[in-house]
């Protein structure tokens, strides 16, 4: 990903509405994004693109996620 | 260097329920109105609440706004201001008539009105029992109303520079305000936005505590950028803790989990608030169950390596219990503890709920100083609503429900004077020359600066000091302390250095100027705090004790007061009178503040 990308990816990350979203997608930046090939890593910034209360339910698990694309990311923003 | 100008009637820094809604004022009365925002409007942090709005509609029972106004005053412990105070209770079911038109999708009851549900605090008949005076739509009260606003503002012709971040006001040499400066984070690029009016609607700054229930988006710009134009801040000694945030991460477990048998336990596994409130135990009021539980901790109980929290313990029910009836703790739990709770307790701490203080203005909206003999004179062109400002309606302690309440009714009431100000269309004042060089200069020196601190270092630093000496229960030589360790965090911060010094999408300079803000904050916090020799809401002093001359350690006799700090005069701190006098009603007398 650009630097240019990313960072206005990481800003989408690290400045969210509800906490719970800014602490799980930090922790993600931080630990499990670089190992994401190009694909995964759009998937994941399509996630981070949606509602506060939406992103919060299916990373908690409260939700589930039936796009084949989005589904491994939201189990690994679980497991972080 | 020649900055870009961008003139507008207005601009609203602030897209959260109280930018959005004085948006709306402006831009249906055809004003050309510029709205900024850090994130997408949608993502400001309303959208995290859920309780509800307050308005006593009455439509479940009997209300009064007068009741309400009652509520609000004592809820306060009488530093609310009464004029403001009447004033939002009354417009109360206007602004929620008015969402509702917007296309807010309230709860309703059968008869299709409005649902509404009783919170802490608020009751009938001056305080006697509970009222349903809570308006909600679900669980998503925040978002709902963020979204019909929105739209409405759309229709509106607003026009929206999202991830744009303001970073000085401008003021002309008789003082009055001419714009802001701003920075589009995708460029880089500073840009003078130079209007007739200017609305600030930034929302809290709760990330000056360690543990904050707060997004991390609450760094307080409105109140830095006030502070350092000269602005003083109001009463910013006054925080709300909520009793159980998670302890590391802050995230809120709501008073619910006590409400259905949880348990708070010290190191000893003892059930510590037996000692502390013997009748309603662990389901004490929030001011309660937090000191109690900064005590513990305080004398050597607490729990972990630190032993810098307690645990909240709700392994004795039965499993089926709590994934019914408290649905999203275990989730909250099991991320961001790490434990289930149903095997193990959740680690919790006091945490940082709310800024009760902030910029000083008026019932109107306006921003007001003192200046000369006069305690409160209003800034030509300059307003304020939300939680960055400070009417003063939530005085030493908020209600539930009441902010959500305040953010409609100041942000409208601000849009509404500033479109009383602009009538006649009168000119843009002139710029002043060096009208960006403020924030110019800041940014050319984290660019420059070589062997700085480090703003991710700073910024804990500050966080941890607060959270040590400026916390739920206070302590003299602590905040004393405090006050040094916070203007030696000052100086770090003032030295900042950033590694990324890209003009485009730097998102390490922006968390630096953030940063600025922040220890703004904090300062007059600290300093505020160490000079209120007396406890008030949630203002709380171990060396002002409950006696019978001074019930609960208030002292009216000294403190009835507003705070003002003054961080350019020197951290300056005056004070100015609580405003007793209701609108149109009696003054609510003083009383002991009691449930
Ligand atoms: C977990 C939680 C639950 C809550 N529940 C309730 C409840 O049920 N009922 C209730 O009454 N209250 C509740 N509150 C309090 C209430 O939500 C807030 O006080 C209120 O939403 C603040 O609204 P605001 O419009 O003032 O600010 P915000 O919604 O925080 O918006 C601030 C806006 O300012 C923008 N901004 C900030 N700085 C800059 C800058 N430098 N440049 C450009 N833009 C900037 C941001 O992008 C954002 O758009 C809750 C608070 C929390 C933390």
């Amino acid at each position: 990903m650009l630097r240019e990308d990313y960072e206005r990816l990481r800003w989408r990350c690290i400045r969210r509405g509800l906490l719970e979203v800014d602490l799980a997608l930090t922790r993600f930046l931080d630990q499990g994004f670089a190992g994401l090939d190009d694909e995964e890593q759009q998937a994941f910034a399509e996630l981070a693109d949606m509602e506060d209360h939406d992103l919060w339910h299916l990373i908690s698990g409260q939700a589930e996620c039936d796009d084949p694309r989005l589904a491994p990311i939201v189990a690994m923003l679980r497991k972080s | 260097m020649s900055i870009p100008v961008l003139k507008f009637d207005a601009v609203i820094v602030g897209a959260g329920g109280a930018g959005l809604r004085s948006a709306i004022q402006l831009s249906e009365a055809g004003l050309k109105t510029a709205v900024l925002s850090k994130v997408f409007p949608t993502r400001s942090h309303t959208v995290a609440a859920q309780g509800g709005v307050a308005a006593s509609l009455g439509n479940s029972e009997e209300d009064h706004w007068h009741w309400h106004m009652y509520d609000t005053v004592k809820g306060s412990d009488w530093l609310g201001d009464q004029d403001a105070i009447e004033f939002m209770c009354r417009k109360a079911n206007e602004v929620v008539v008015e969402l509702e038109h917007y296309g807010m999708p309230f709860d309703r009851t059968d008869n299709g009105k409005i649902y509404q549900r009783p919170f802490g605090g608020h009751m009938s008949n001056f305080g006697e029992k509970p009222v349903r005076r809570s308006c909600a739509a679900a669980d998503r009260t925040g978002h709902a109303m963020l979204h019909a606003m929105y739209q409405r503002n759309v229709k509106a012709n607003t026009q929206f520079f999202v991830e744009w971040m303001a970073l000085d006001l401008i003021r002309d040499s008789e003082g009055a305000v001419v714009g802001v400066t701003a920075m589009e984070m995708e460029t880089g690029q500073v840009v003078i936005f130079h209007t007739r009016a200017t609305i600030f609607a930034t929302g809290g700054a709760g990330r000056i505590y360690y543990s904050s229930t707060n997004a991390f988006i609450n760094t307080g710009d409105g109140l830095g950028m006030a502070a350092r134009a000269g602005i003083p801040l109001e009463d910013m000694e006054f925080w709300q803790f909520h009793p159980t945030g998670v302890a590391g991460a802050g995230v809120l477990i709501t008073e619910g989990v006590r409400g259905e048998g949880g348990i708070l336990r010290n190191s000893s596994k003892e059930r510590f608030m037996e000692r502390y409130a013997p009748n309603a135990k662990d389901l004490a009021s929030r001011d309660v169950v937090s000191r109690a539980m900064a005590t513990e901790i305080k004398e050597g109980r607490g729990c972990g390596a630190g032993k810098d929290y307690v645990l909240l313990d709700i392994t004795h029910l039965d499993p089926a219990t709590i994934m019914k009836r408290l649905p999203g703790i275990r989730e909250i739990s099991i991320q961001f503890a790490g434990v289930d709770p149903i095997k193990e307790p959740i680690p919790v701490v006091p945490t940082c709920h709310y800024q009760m203080g902030g910029i000083p203005t008026n019932y109107s909206g306006r921003v007001v100083i003192p200046q000369g003999g006069d305690l409160a004179v209003p800034v030509p062109g300059f307003y304020a609503g939300g939680e960055c400002a400070c009417a003063s309606v939530h005085g030493a302690n908020r209600l539930g429900t009441n902010s959500l309440l305040d953010l409609l009714v100041f942000g409208k009431s601000a849009g509404d004077s500033a479109v009383e100000d602009l009538k006649g269309g009168s000119a843009h004042r002139d710029l002043p020359a060096d009208a960006a060089e403020k924030s110019l200069s800041r940014i050319n020196a984290l660019d420059n600066r070589k062997g700085g601190a480090n703003v991710h270092e700073t910024r804990l630093a500050m966080q941890r000091t607060m959270q040590d000496h400026a916390g739920v229960f206070r302590f003299g030589d602590m905040l004393k302390q405090g006050v040094s360790k916070i203007l030696e965090v000052e100086k770090a911060a003032r030295q900042m250095e950033i590694k990324d010094k890209s003009q485009v999408w730097n998102t390490a300079r922006v968390e630096a100027l953030e940063m600025e803000n922040l220890i703004e904050v904090a300062k007059a916090t600290m300093i505020s705090a160490e000079a209120r020799k007396e406890s008030r809401g949630s203002h709380v002093r171990d060396d002002a004790a409950d006696t019978p001359e001074f019930p609960n350690g208030r002292n009216d006799k000294e403190w009835l007061k507003h705070t003002l700090f003054f961080p350019q005069e020197g951290n300056k701190i005056t004070y100015k009178p609580v405003n007793m006098k209701p609108l149109s009603v009696e003054t609510i007398a003083l009383k002991t503040r009691s449930y």
